[in-house]
């Protein structure tokens, strides 16, 4: 096994971790590494959740994921969310109303006869590996979504896929940490024992390297590069409206595009609405490196897309726009775990933009690695030394 | 008591005067060819026309369509900013509330 | 032929474009309005067929004549009610037509040669208590009503804030009828007298204005009072009183000297804020105080893209027409420009920053929220709400903090709250605003034409 904290290495309380990002995937690592009794430091190169964590719909999805590994790992996830909020609130004073956990429920629907077959074959396969789904027939559909368009060939609902408020899910998971956060501090390299940051040198024994889509700079400049990259997501949001879309809803094509390896923008129909009242429409892939200039193409193609679903919102006012960068790797599967190259090193990014959902169970998996403990998840599949994420 | 439109006849420069009807959730009110909904709505002595989350009332604010406080259905049409869209004869206006 | 797109038919757009147009260029004027003019030259609505509009409009007849040659001009293009909803480098600019607000309206993508944003500014309005209820209005909205529409905003009316803007403000409410209670001018005289005190020829212009202001007020027996501003209003649907008090130099409240008035309008300005978001979106550098950072010729820092007027600072409209006309003839191209036209301008900033220095904003003014006080207005977020959130800034990151409170995230999308928020919580303002003004969904999903026609 990597180097970690096996039981017979004394006291974990004295372990010092320096966890790199302060995005809910590091506030999430932060919160298991500390209470598995580490002491736990974080930084980040500006302040907490303000990236790619403040950036995206706050997706806690299993109904987008094909059988394999993620699916396992986000199923997993999706059990642990309600009870690592409920033990935040038991064990803390942090107020995780404002997470907006919302298990909403997921509708996807195909709105062409060929799109419905590949549905109908996909979910029988997500099936099998636990996802629960439920076809709708027209009167379902129409009482569970209403002003959905009518021109729908297969709708299926998916009763675990939920929501949370992502910034706050964040920020409610470190302070949860109870962790030193220290912002404004960007790594420029060293190791463990001398990580050299901007704003002076630290110490510790375990660096987590949690930086998002920065997670790949970091670890090139941490001398052991991984293949994470940046891939650009858009974000339409509507002026608060009545309440017109119930659930998280979307089309089936968006299956093919988070699976996709092409760099020309693509972009899928996602439709939901949140507690502030607005419309959430997405959603977009496209990889421009950091570049983070308006595209009104690209927009007007999440436009068209979102009205074929629901036609009715053709007369509803976009206020605001917002892209993220999500970490991508080549063969769409998070990295998590040691690095082989430097023992202090590991690694927990690489979620693209399922990383919301998939946060609380990639930190607890993290946390199982690094003391020691068994897991019910396998963590092969995750691993650094693969050869989309080292080569060879 | 509240906002009104200097009568036509004490307007020093010399407009003239071209009635137009407007509804406001199923109410008629007055006013003259030129105007914002927002001026109509105000010189017919209503202060607001929008219910905001908490339920309080909101009419004009900025007035040239910066704070969208007097948003407002205009047939069928939600969110107009009321004191930058001019007021049509005939046009059908319901106050608007959210979520 | 070159292309000049300029936003914003203002005094410096207006200018802009006449001195763009005697450049020899092709020029497309665009503006939100009906009408070309502004805040300042806001015209009469034309069904009001006025015959003397001079009586209520500032340097009519001059206006006239611009607004005139220049939209008459063969060489102009005069877009009225068209939104600039976005700008992406290059620069192309984005443009919806049509009925403000409205729905299908016409998509167009501009891809001049030159851009020049004059976007103008709106007025800040620090919150207070109450300052949500019907009735309490900016000084923008109450001139604008007063001279646009004729209509007057209440009957017995209390203007508040800082700056000389307050005085047309008052005099527009005078003229349209309303009685005004007093004039309160949030800075102590000493503040007031020692900006405005040196180098008075840097003013002497601006001061016979004021002058004639002051004269008006002076016969309506309006009493004009520094040091003093409204902390609260009052009512149940709608302001019924305010509450006045002394305020010290910094803005903090004297105890005890809280006083009511029954009012039915209030008008409170305490300056301006430049509506940057386009030139954000088109990349230019902004100043720390989030002005647009021009250069010589009016240029700003991206090629291509010059700015004029109150998003330059805020200096009032000769200092803006002054800005425009040297930003025209450099978009178009112009040879270096004559000493006086450059004199102007630099004369306009000196008495930006003289209006800047003679009526700051006092760093004691959040001791008149309550926590229950509404700083956003969007999303009536509370003064608690925020203190609460932002308890720790070093906690959480701006946008982070702005999801949790919902601060600045309505539909004005923080162009009240914005500095007001940043200011409390110790956070950068944000002007970014991707879609810098509403599109309907069906509006974006269509296709956009080009303009002009490529053939």
């Amino acid at each position: 096994m990597p180097f970690g904290l096996s039981n017979d290495r004394g006291p974990v309380g004295r372990t010092r971790v320096i966890v790199i990002g302060a995005g809910i995937v590091g506030a999430a690592c932060a919160r298991e590494l500390a209470d598995a009794g580490c002491a736990v430091t974080v930084l980040d190169r500006n302040r907490p959740a303000g990236a790619t964590s403040a950036h995206g719909e706050g997706n806690v999805l299993v109904s987008d994921k094909g059988p394999g590994p993620e699916l396992d790992l986000a199923l997993w996830s999706t059990r642990l969310w309600p009870h690592v909020l409920a033990d935040i609130a038991e064990r803390t004073p942090v107020d995780v109303t404002r997470v907006e956990w919302e298990p909403k429920g997921g509708i996807v629907v195909a709105t062409t006869i060929a799109g419905a077959d590949a549905l109908r074959a996909f979910a029988t396969a997500q099936c099998a590996a636990g996802v629960r789904f439920a076809e709708l027939d027209r009167a379902a559909l129409a009482d569970a979504e209403p002003h959905l368009t009518d021109e729908v060939a297969l709708a299926f609902h998916y009763p675990q896929d939920a929501q949370v408020q992502p910034a706050a899910a964040a920020t409610a998971l470190l302070a949860a940490s109870g962790a030193e956060v220290i912002v404004n501090c960007e790594v420029l390299g060293g190791d463990a024992r001398e990580l050299r940051t901007s704003t002076g040198v630290l110490s510790a024994e375990l660096v987590v390297n949690a930086a998002g889509p920065w997670a790949g700079e970091v670890a090139r400049r941490l001398g052991a590069p991984i293949a994470v990259l940046p891939r650009r997501g858009e974000i339409l949001v509507t002026t608060p409206q009545p309440p017109t879309v119930f659930h998280k809803v979307y089309d089936a094509d968006y299956v093919g595009a988070v699976g996709s390896d092409s760099a020309a923008v693509q972009t899928s129909a996602v439709v939901e609405s949140t507690k502030a009242g607005t419309i959430l429409l997405g959603s977009s892939r496209s990889q421009v490196g950091f570049d983070d200039r308006l595209r009104p193409d690209v927009l007007a193609a999440i436009a068209r897309k979102a009205l074929r679903l629901f036609p009715c919102l053709a007369d509803v006012a976009v206020m605001r726009t917002y892209g993220g960068f999500r970490p991508y790797v080549p063969d769409h599967l998070p990295v998590i775990g040691a690095d082989p190259r430097a023992p202090w090193l590991w690694h927990a990014t690489g979620h693209e933009g399922a990383g919301i959902g998939l946060s609380v169970g990639t930190a607890r998996l993290l946390r199982q690695l690094v003391v020691g403990e068994p897991s019910e998840l396998d963590a092969t599949p995750f691993r650094v030394d693969r050869a989309a994420v080292i080569g060879q | 008591m509240s906002a009104r439109r200097i009568p036509g006849w004490q307007d020093r420069t010399g407009r003239v005067d071209r009635p137009l009807w407007i509804t406001v959730d199923g109410e008629r009110v007055e006013g003259i060819a030129g105007q914002s909904l927002a001026g109509v709505l105000l010189a017919a002595g209503r202060s607001s026309w929008r219910r905001t989350e908490s339920g309080a009332p909101r009419g004009v604010f900025c007035g040239i369509g910066a704070c969208f406080d007097c948003l407002i259905t205009v047939d069928g049409e939600r969110d107009v900013r009321a004191c930058r869209r001019p007021a049509f004869d005939g046009a059908v206006v319901h106050t608007q509330e959210r979520g | 032929m070159t292309t000049v797109v300029i936003v914003g038919a203002g005094p410096a757009g207006l200018a802009a474009a006449d001195s763009a147009l005697r450049a020899g260029v092709e020029v497309t004027l665009l503006d939100a309005s009906p009408q070309p003019g502004g805040q300042f030259h806001r015209m009469l609505p034309t069904a009001y067929a006025a015959t003397h509009p001079e009586r209520v409009q500032h340097g009519w007849r001059a206006f006239d004549r611009l607004r005139r040659r220049v939209l008459d001009h063969p060489r102009c293009t005069w877009w009225p009610e068209t939104t600039v909803w976005a700008i992406e480098p290059g620069p192309r600019v984005h443009v919806v037509r049509g009925l403000v607000d409205g729905v299908g309206r016409a998509r167009y993508v501009l891809a001049p040669d030159a851009l020049i944003l004059a976007t103008g500014a709106h007025d800040r309005v620090l919150p207070f208590p109450g300052w949500q209820l019907p009735g309490v209005f900016t000084a923008g909205a109450a001139q604008a009503l007063a001279k646009g529409e004729r209509v007057a905003v209440g009957d017995r009316v209390v203007v508040a804030g800082s700056g000389p803007f307050l005085l047309p403000v008052t005099a527009a409410l005078l003229e349209a009828g309303s009685r005004v209670l007093g004039v309160f001018e949030a800075n102590v005289a000493s503040t007031v007298l020692r900006g405005w005190g040196s180098r008075p020829w840097e003013v002497a212009g601006k001061a016979g204005e004021l002058l004639g202001y002051a004269t008006r007020l002076a016969r309506h027996r309006v009493p004009y009072r520094m040091g003093r501003t409204v902390i609260a209003a009052r009512g149940a649907d709608r302001v019924e009183e305010v509450v006045l008090a002394r305020l010290r130099a910094d803005w903090s409240v004297v105890p005890g000297s809280e006083r009511t008035l029954a009012v039915d309008a209030v008008c409170v300005g305490h300056g301006f804020s430049p509506q940057v978001e386009l030139a954000v979106a088109a990349g230019c550098e902004l100043t720390g105080a989030g002005f647009v950072v021009v250069g010589e010729g009016q240029r700003t820092s991206v090629p291509g893209v010059y700015a004029a007027g109150e998003i330059t600072g805020i200096a009032g409209a000769p200092s803006a027409a002054a800005e425009g006309r040297v930003a025209g003839w450099h978009a178009a191209g112009g040879a270096a420009l004559g000493e006086v036209a450059l004199r102007r301008a630099l004369r306009a900033k000196a008495f930006a920053r003289r209006l800047a220095r003679a009526h700051p904003i006092g760093a004691g003014w959040p001791s008149w929220l309550q926590p229950d006080t509404i700083v956003c207005r969007c999303e009536e977020t509370t003064f608690a709400a925020l203190s609460a959130a932002a308890v720790d800034p070093s906690m959480m990151d701006d946008r982070a903090l702005r999801l949790a409170t919902r601060a600045g995230l309505g539909p004005c999308q923080g162009r009240m709250c914005g500095p007001t928020i940043a200011e409390l919580t110790q956070s950068r303002p944000t002007h970014r605003r991707p879609i810098a003004q509403p599109i309907r969904l069906g509006e974006l999903a269509e296709q956009p034409h080009s303009f002009p026609k490529e053939s």
